[in-house]
């Protein structure tokens, strides 16, 4: 096991962000899609 | 393939983004998460011989019913047993089971429903679908307390809102799915759960290879443990095996215990107690339920369907909400917030009830919701602020017993109570009264427990030797490994 030094503390590479956001984007897909069917459900008590 | 699964492959290189642990952990939860949402198969299971109604040799209902009492003792007994195994090895290679115990038990049922065997199903999804389930749900909750020691409670209720909201997901898709592959000789069952274990077999497995653990002591760049750290924040490590002889184990055992059991009691009759109790009131026509006729009760059950709906949209709002709101407030004040709360408001649903009051009903429950969701967010955090960070993994998957005692005590006192009233002549509408009440006591005794929660005493905790000790092993392993 790697044991920590100061430089352990790293900013992320710049372009992880991309990574980032289309990791985000695959998990938030379905996610938005299942709350979008729940609400359209939900909606009906009112 | 054991070194592609290996803890010391993923520790991740210098520059990786922290960010992409949580959609890793998202992608197992999600999946999961649809534990929650197989009772859209009952239907349709219940008339898989018969196709457009019930036939003999159909399953009934309530034997179907027994997969949720599966799932959740496989999900608490393995994630207890196999603690410390997932610690060892690693999230990768508990994620890659996971995918095989949840994808490989769909496809188990899938024959079962094929060759209409009921144990296939148990075994299938129950058993070892059950393993999947615990062992995927303590999969990423050390790595991601070790990636984000800053906000640990925010990045353990993202991904255990994920557990939450799989359902939501995976009803409508199952939904759909089963429309689609219906003929005059099937329900589209099996061909649906072959679909639903392919795909979940794959999104489990891109969160498997996704996670990244940070090296040993790790923090984010410009952030330091606060100087004045809390006597309820540990830097220090308890061994699994000595945790639980700790009184602060059982505590925590019991305060999640009885936040579980009260909110799994409004879950299971959230439906029918919005119905039973308001009946005529919710499509604006006099009467109760029982005097309701055909399409009024049809409405009426619509209803109820989105009363369940909006509670469990509620539950995984307070799985982010609150468990991100501990990180300010601390765990403590959170839980006895909880209880609090929800004291309060368990004793004021039957005042709603009372006065006819639809919107305050449903608000009561959407806010006991968030604190039901809250409350398994935010465990895993308040116990790495106990034991340190080193174990949680596998303290976290022994106090998930909890949850499966609260699977057996929260129905059986609702649904026990219920009954004895209504057989002691108590009308329908105002059973739920007493267990509104009885599970406001379940959360006394939540906060009594909350509220002995003390700093660890000093003899549990590992020395110096016994943490070098274990990291010579780590590493003695990590080189033997090929």
């Amino acid at each position: 096991m790697k044991t920590a030094t100061p430089n352990d503390a790293w900013h992320p590479r710049r372009g992880s962000w991309v990574a980032v956001a289309i990791a985000w984007t695959l998990v938030g897909i379905p996610l938005a899609w299942g709350i979008y069917r729940t609400l359209r459900t939900a909606l009906k008590i009112f | 393939m054991a070194g592609l699964l290996a803890k010391e492959r993923i520790i991740a290189e210098p520059g990786f983004n922290r960010w992409l642990v949580p959609p890793a952990a998202l992608a197992i939860h999600l999946s999961i998460g649809m534990a929650y949402g197989f009772s859209v198969f009952w239907l349709p299971l219940s008339r898989a011989i018969g196709i457009t109604q019930s036939a003999p040799g159909d399953w009934k209902i309530s034997t179907l019913g027994w997969m949720f009492t599966l799932f959740f003792v496989f999900l608490g007994s393995s994630a207890a047993v196999f603690g410390r195994w997932v610690e060892r090895e690693g999230p990768r290679k508990a994620g890659f089971a996971a995918a095989f115990c949840w994808g490989g038990g769909f496809f188990l049922s899938a024959l079962g429903v094929y060759l209409h065997q009921i144990w296939l199903l148990w075994l299938g999804s129950g058993v070892i679908g059950g393993c999947g389930l615990g062992l995927g749900y303590i999969s990423p909750v050390s790595t991601l307390i070790k990636w984000f020691p800053d906000r640990r409670g925010m990045a353990t209720g993202m991904a255990i809102a994920g557990f939450g909201g799989g359902a939501m997901i995976g009803s409508p898709l199952a939904d759909i799915l089963m429309r689609h592959y219906a003929t005059p000789t099937s329900v589209g069952v099996w061909e649906t759960f072959v679909t639903m274990g392919a795909i979940y077999f794959v999104a489990m497995m891109c969160g498997a290879f996704g996670y990244r653990l940070p090296p040993d002591g790790w923090r984010p760049a410009g952030w330091s443990p606060p100087a004045q750290q809390s006597a309820m924040i540990t830097t220090r490590q308890v061994h699994v095996s000595r945790a639980w002889q700790t009184p602060q184990f059982w505590c925590l055992f019991t305060v999640l215990w009885m936040n579980v059991s009260a909110g799994i009691g409004v879950i299971g009759m959230a439906s029918p107690m919005l119905q039973e109790v308001f009946g005529g009131k919710l499509i604006g026509v006099p009467g109760a339920l029982k005097d309701l006729v055909g399409d009024q009760r049809t409405q009426v059950a619509t209803i109820g369907a989105g009363f369940a709906a909006l509670i469990s949209l509620f539950n995984i709002i307070g799985r982010v909400f609150w468990a991100s709101l501990s990180d300010y407030i601390g765990r403590k004040p959170t839980y006895y917030i909880f209880f609090m709360l929800g004291f309060i408001l368990y004793c004021s649903a039957p005042f709603a009830g009372k006065i006819g009051s639809v919107p305050l009903f449903v608000s009561i429950f959407c806010v006991i919701l968030t604190m039901y969701g809250g409350g398994f967010a935010t465990i895993p955090a308040y116990l790495a602020d106990m034991f340190g960070t080193r174990h949680v993994g596998a303290i976290h998957g022994r106090v998930l017993l909890a949850w499966s005692a609260a699977g057996v005590l929260g129905p059986v006192l609702v649904n026990y109570i219920r009954e004895y009233q209504i057989g002691h002549g108590v009308p329908a509408a105002q059973a739920y009264n007493t267990t509104m009440y009885v599970l406001a006591g379940l959360l006394v005794v939540g906060w009594i427990a909350n509220f002995a929660v003390k700093p660890v005493a000093d003899r549990y905790y590992m020395t110096e030797q016994e943490l070098e000790a274990e990291r010579r092993l780590a590493h003695e392993a990590a080189t033997m490994k090929p």
